[in-house]
């Protein structure tokens, strides 16, 4: 059996930390530049040529695109034959986030108690983690740090079967129309489709760690994130002070559900649509 | 876009009720940062009759929660955080004579009505251009509630600032004035 040691997922995930708060990936990069070129407001392409600017600055100086360095979310996936060492997998991976928020001078944005005394934890810990084991011996740990200023405008909706296609539209676009100009548009879209309610924001939230180019895998949803683009791209939101870029992408994820519901969350992400990757 | 208007603190009401929905500034000279928690402390000492750490007579508040700032620098990331979260405390501050504020995002009709009685003019900063925003941050300086982290009240020394009118003295309010020739639906 292969045995990996808590060690070194501590670090590589303050490192992913890190790396998630400075770069901002290739794909939403271009997609940003693309935007820019066809951006019909000039109010929205200023903003667009200083949110550029930014990610291009945070990337060379090491620096943070965003001062809300987030609330960080991991996703891991622990093969069924890997033997982990020395402690525990959650307290290795926050251990890695303390470590990562506290070198790399990230905004420490967690409280440990949400309601009476909002006391910051002063490490970004706890992280939000998703284990799933599956067949092999790999440890692959994806992290995405998520900002509040978006995340507080995301929704969902648990709609009946008979609401069908139509309804989900619907759905998306009173969510996206709500958000409007506040979570920092350009926006990238994650949508869940089915299981529960909890399963269907899972989904949206592990839709934002696709790459914006790549659409689903299933035509009829392809064609709907094409569909639902368009239509966010129609709302006027634009780059904050509007325009035509409200969105660079929506990516939507789906799986089975009951035969009495239709589950829709909607996870917006902020133009800083943050992830980093490993496999161990 | 149009020429950049320079604006140098404090803020006078004259200044600030003859600023326009949509104009483009710079803004240079010191703000102060307060976000949610620095805001429920202050509305509370002001419930209770006392002093609040700073005199807010035609100051520019900035709704902001910077990163760390790396050794040898003034402070990290620092862009604008959503103002509508300072909605229920805002009308309250603005008594206190605050003449600018600097956040991202819409505000409510109980907050427009209260800049139009009191002269306020409400900025939009870029969200998301925290690192490129920081460059026109010359010096950060807590000046209460350091307990409060990344949300304590600080001092900020900038120049040229840049900065966008959103909401105006009369209410004139450019994100929907910017949205409405992009509407398509």
């Amino acid at each position: 059996m292969r045995t990996i040691q808590v060690e070194q997922i501590t670090q590589e995930v303050a490192q992913m930390c890190k790396e998630a708060a400075y770069y901002l990936p290739e794909d939403v990069y271009e997609a940003l530049k693309k935007g820019r070129e066809t951006e019909e407001s000039p109010v929205g392409r200023d903003v667009l040529d200083q949110i550029i600017k930014n990610a291009e600055i945070a990337k060379t100086e090491d620096r943070p695109i965003c001062q809300d360095t987030g609330m960080t979310i991991v996703f891991v996936e622990v093969g069924q034959d890997l033997h982990i060492e020395g402690g525990g997998l959650n307290d290795a991976i926050n251990a890695g986030v303390a470590k990562g928020y506290t070198e790399g001078y990230l905004r420490k944005s967690v409280v440990a108690e949400p309601l009476f005394d909002r006391k910051n934890t002063q490490n970004n810990t706890p992280a939000i983690i998703y284990t799933e084991v599956v067949p092999g011996d790999k440890l692959k740990i994806e992290i995405e740090p998520k900002g509040f200023g978006s995340e507080n405008k995301s929704g969902i909706k648990m709609l009946v079967p008979a609401d069908g296609v139509e309804g989900v539209k619907k759905a998306v676009m009173e969510i996206i129309l709500h958000a409007s100009c506040n979570p920092c548009p350009p926006m990238v879209i994650g949508v869940g489709i089915g299981g529960t309610m909890d399963k269907a924001a899972y989904y949206s939230k592990r839709a934002l760690l696709r790459p914006l180019t790549v659409r689903n895998a299933h035509p009829k949803y392809a064609a709907l994130e094409k569909e639902l683009l368009d239509l966010v791209n129609k709302t006027g939101i634009g780059p904050q002070l509007g325009g035509t870029t409200s969105a660079l992408a929506v990516n939507i994820e789906w799986g089975p559900t009951h035969i009495a519901g239709l589950p829709v969350a909607v996870t917006i992400c902020c133009h800083a649509t943050r992830h980093s990757k490993r496999v161990l | 876009m149009a020429e950049k208007i320079r604006i140098t603190t404090p803020l006078t009401e004259e200044r600030s009720r003859k600023l326009r929905a949509g104009d483009s500034v710079l803004i240079s000279g010191t703000i102060y940062s307060a976000r949610d928690a620095a805001h429920k402390v202050m509305t509370e000492t002001l419930a209770k009759g006392e002093k609040l750490p700073i005199d807010w007579h035609n100051q520019i508040v900035y709704y902001l929660g910077p990163t760390p700032a790396k050794p040898g620098d003034p402070i990290g990331s620092c862009g604008p955080t959503t103002a509508g979260r300072m909605d229920a405390y805002t009308p309250t501050m603005l008594e206190q004579g605050i003449k600018g504020m600097i956040g991202k995002g819409s505000r409510s009709p109980e907050v427009i009505e209260s800049m139009k009685k009191n002269g306020v003019t409400y900025f939009a900063a870029v969200g998301g251009a925290a690192a490129f925003i920081a460059k026109s941050v010359k010096k950060y300086e807590v000046i209460a509630y350091p307990e409060l982290g990344p949300e304590a009240l600080a001092a900020l020394t900038v120049v040229d600032f840049p900065a966008i009118v959103v909401i105006d003295s009369e209410g004139n309010n450019f994100y929907e004035i910017g949205q409405k020739p992009y509407r398509k639906l």
